[in-house]
């Protein structure tokens, strides 16, 4: 990480999400081959944040540009850092074909069922009834539709290796999320074939309109009914 | 011995980017363009130089797979053809925002909306004027034969490198289609990671302990500073202005009366030159190579002592604004076009002339 | 010399390799050369037409409204190209399929029966070069050899075995071709 001083709000996930990550990066001595690609939403300045080489994406199309960066260049360890919006609303057909294509990228979803950066509204993964600035009444589900399960979705891919969903609310949690970025950054190198789709839930206290320990009990007692952590596929078999 | 083959434009242009030391193409099928993408998939480039080839899954994706490409010091390309050109957009303003090489191609058919597969030249102010949202521009290269559609591409790739911005070659329907001679350029190498990294020091290659992490991005939230950024931009479009003006100037010497045309319709108007002298009619041709920068001098220049100039489009008037923008109103500006993927014929060109300028 | 043509019929009668044929063996000889399709969304069926100019000197525009010697395979491309040859210029047709012939008086018209004979021997897939041998018999702007490294040029390698079929069937349309007026 740089030492730059992080825009999220007190409390939300993205900090502890990209320490995380660039732990991983440190720990296995890989600074210097790896590229990242930024999404745009909270997360579009998370390349001030991560001390590796970043580009920044236009909405959704990280999976993209990181595809490109992959192909080009084999031998480097490549990722993608996007939200629920940018990766599972304007983005769906540049994840869904990375994936598809078996990419051999690691894709960090961080999804917090709202948009944050543009101030609350409703995402492709809002909960049933959950109220944003877009669906002042809740989410009705009869008219805009379900709640994303876009994991679950591409877990069924055979371009897909690794699929799981994570949380970074208890220590417990972020050791477990670390485990799984390593393995995609180790089977990424060892270039065992498919790609690496890790889910990170984490509370938008701000949107949800809760105190941080509020919207983090909130999560695990409302949004985890739903979007269910856990491993969903492994070296290429579905667990789930 | 040369190097001489029959070629479609599209395919000409194809094998002139594995010749350029091109890193990766990335397309989308479109007609009337699909040859690019066809030639390239057939050759197998990445067994001939490493080139990497992938068809993406829109052209959205496409040209963000530039984008990514290109933010490693690759040299990078993707082609399309109008309904997709526009699509292309979006990636196209990031890269000129970030300040990023690449190579465009636009094989132009007829619009607005699907239109029609036949030729046409009305992206004229889509690609000199943006294009997408933004202050920007891209350097724009008219061939009008099937040689420079393969000459082209590495003086694409090369202004775009020097500039640090993308490259549009603006051909049409006629020039991707037809079959001519060509003599193919030799085979250069393609960039080294060393190389890139010395040449292209903003490339994000990987992070050394010598150097702070490189970025690249078109987002700058800091008012004064995005506007010393668009400012940036300013000047260095200026010096395009200034330095790389390309054109070709065909029996003007003595002319009367100037044809302004380029690409497919620049070849069509040759023909119309000698028709038009024949009948005692001195007119002569002035043939845009590039449309951004546009060869406003040299038309101010014969402004001052042309009678007219007819500025031949497949079109309904286009380039016709930047003409008559450089001729100032020293003398007559026509426009004679067709649109809908008619290619207007010698024969009403010179009778356009005669109606409106003589 | 610059010889304009223009090729139509329908799609699948090797409309546009006929023409590229043609415009290969004329880079062969060092001639400037350019072939211009009309290209439609149909792959097989609709109708096909390719202009071909073939010059001593630097071609200006591939796209011409006149020519020299239009070869016309079906109804719809002698309506289409009947008027678009030059006076005293020349048109080739294959009878097979045509209800109304060519009534212009300023012309050369020839036929070549070329489908009757395809049919007959059994050569379905080189019709088109007898269609060719019938314009190198009219007018014989490329010498034979140069043609055969068109024929080289133009096919695939794996098809290099037919480049003697393919002879075969331009010395039949030589044969062939009848002066009607």
């Amino acid at each position: 990480m740089t030492d730059n001083v992080l825009h999220y709000c007190p409390g939300c996930g993205h900090g502890t999400i990209h320490r995380t990550l660039m732990e991983a990066v440190d720990e296995m001595g890989l600074q210097e081959k790896t590229v990242g690609i930024a999404p745009v939403g909270c997360s579009v300045f998370a390349y001030n944040y991560m001390n590796v080489d970043m580009q920044e994406a236009a909405h959704g199309r990280a999976p993209a540009l990181a595809t490109a960066v992959k192909r080009l260049m084999p031998e480097k360890f490549v990722f993608t850092y996007q939200g629920d919006g940018d990766l599972a609303a304007i983005g769906t057909a540049e994840t869904v074909h990375a994936c598809n294509r078996g990419e051999n990228i690691l894709m960090i979803f961080v999804n917090n069922a709202i948009y944050g950066m543009t101030g609350g509204q409703m995402a492709p993964t809002t909960l049933e009834d959950m109220k944003t600035a877009t669906s002042p009444y809740g989410r009705d589900v009869h008219k805009v539709g379900w709640p994303l399960r876009i994991t679950e979705m591409i877990a069924q891919l055979n371009g897909v290796r690794n699929v799981s969903r994570h949380s970074v609310h208890t220590a417990a949690a972020v050791r477990t999320l670390k485990k799984a970025i390593k393995k995609g950054i180790e089977d990424q190198m060892a270039n065992k074939g498919g790609l690496t789709f890790i889910e990170v839930m984490s509370n938008c206290n701000s949107g949800w309109k809760m105190r941080p320990v509020d919207a983090n009990k909130w999560m695990v007692e409302n949004v985890f009914e739903y979007f269910k952590p856990g491993d969903i596929k492994v070296d290429g078999q579905l667990v789930r | 011995m040369e190097e001489l083959r029959l070629m479609k434009g599209n395919e000409a242009i194809a094998e002139a980017a594995i010749r350029a030391g091109c890193d990766g193409y990335f397309g989308y099928p479109i007609t009337p363009q699909s040859e690019v993408m066809e030639y390239l998939m057939k050759e197998r480039p990445e067994n001939r130089t490493g080139m990497v080839v992938l068809q993406a899954e829109s052209e959205l994706a496409a040209i963000n797979m530039v984008y990514g490409g290109a933010c490693c010091g690759k040299r990078v390309m993707t082609s399309s053809s109008s309904p997709g050109f526009s699509l292309k957009q979006e990636g196209i303003s990031y890269m000129a925002g970030a300040e990023l090489p690449c190579l465009i191609l636009n094989v132009v058919r007829g619009g607005p909306g699907l239109g029609t597969i036949q030729p046409a030249q009305s992206d004229y102010f889509q690609s000199t004027k943006g294009g997408g949202h933004g202050d920007y521009r891209l350097i724009v290269l008219a061939p009008s034969s099937v040689q420079e559609m393969a000459d082209f591409v590495a003086l694409a790739f090369d202004l775009a490198f020097k500039y640090r911005m993308p490259s549009l070659i603006l051909s049409d329907g006629v020039i991707g289609q037809m079959m001519e001679k060509v003599v193919l350029p030799e085979q250069r190498p393609r960039f080294t990671e060393a190389e890139i990294r010395k040449n292209t020091p903003w490339a994000t290659v990987g992070k050394t302990p010598d150097r702070e992490h490189n970025i690249i991005t078109s987002l700058d939230m800091d008012a004064a500073s995005q506007e010393r950024h668009v400012l940036h931009l300013q000047e260095k479009y200026n010096a395009v202005e200034e330095n790389e003006v390309r054109f070709e100037e065909i029996q003007c010497e003595d002319a009367e009366y100037v044809f302004v045309a380029y690409g497919s319709c620049a070849r069509i108007c040759q023909k119309a030159v000698d028709l038009a002298r024949a009948k005692g009619i001195k007119v002569g041709l002035l043939r845009p190579i590039t449309l951004f920068p546009f060869p406003k001098k040299e038309i101010a220049r014969l402004a001052e002592r042309a009678k007219g100039f007819l500025s031949v489009e497949m079109s309904l008037g286009q380039m016709v604004e930047d003409v008559r923008l450089a001729v100032n109103g020293k003398t007559k500006v026509e426009f004679y076009g067709r649109v809908g993927g008619i290619i207007p014929n010698p024969d009403e060109v010179v009778k356009a002339l005669e109606t409106k300028l003589l | 010399m610059t010889e304009e043509i223009i090729i139509a019929g329908f799609g699948g009668q090797g409309v546009l390799s006929m023409g590229k044929i043609l415009a290969y063996s004329g880079v062969m000889e060092n001639k400037e050369v350019s072939w211009m399709p009309s290209y439609g969304p149909e792959m097989r069926g609709g109708t096909a037409n390719v202009s071909v100019i073939i010059s001593d000197e630097r071609i200006s525009s591939p796209v011409i409204n006149a020519f020299d010697t239009a070869i016309v395979l079906n109804q719809q491309s002698m309506d289409k190209f009947e008027n678009a040859v030059k006076p005293g210029g020349c048109l080739i047709y294959d009878p097979n399929g045509i209800t109304r012939h060519p009534e212009r008086k300023d012309i050369k018209v020839y036929t070549i029966a070329a489908n009757d004979a395809a049919n007959e021997m059994g050569l379905n897939k080189v019709f088109n070069m007898i269609v060719l041998g019938g314009f190198l018999k009219v007018k014989p702007l490329l010498q034979p050899e140069f043609i055969h490294k068109g024929l080289e040029k133009s096919l695939p390698a794996r098809h290099h075995n037919l480049i003697p079929e393919n002879e075969k069937a331009i010395e039949l349309g030589k044969t062939l071709i009848k002066e009607v007026r």
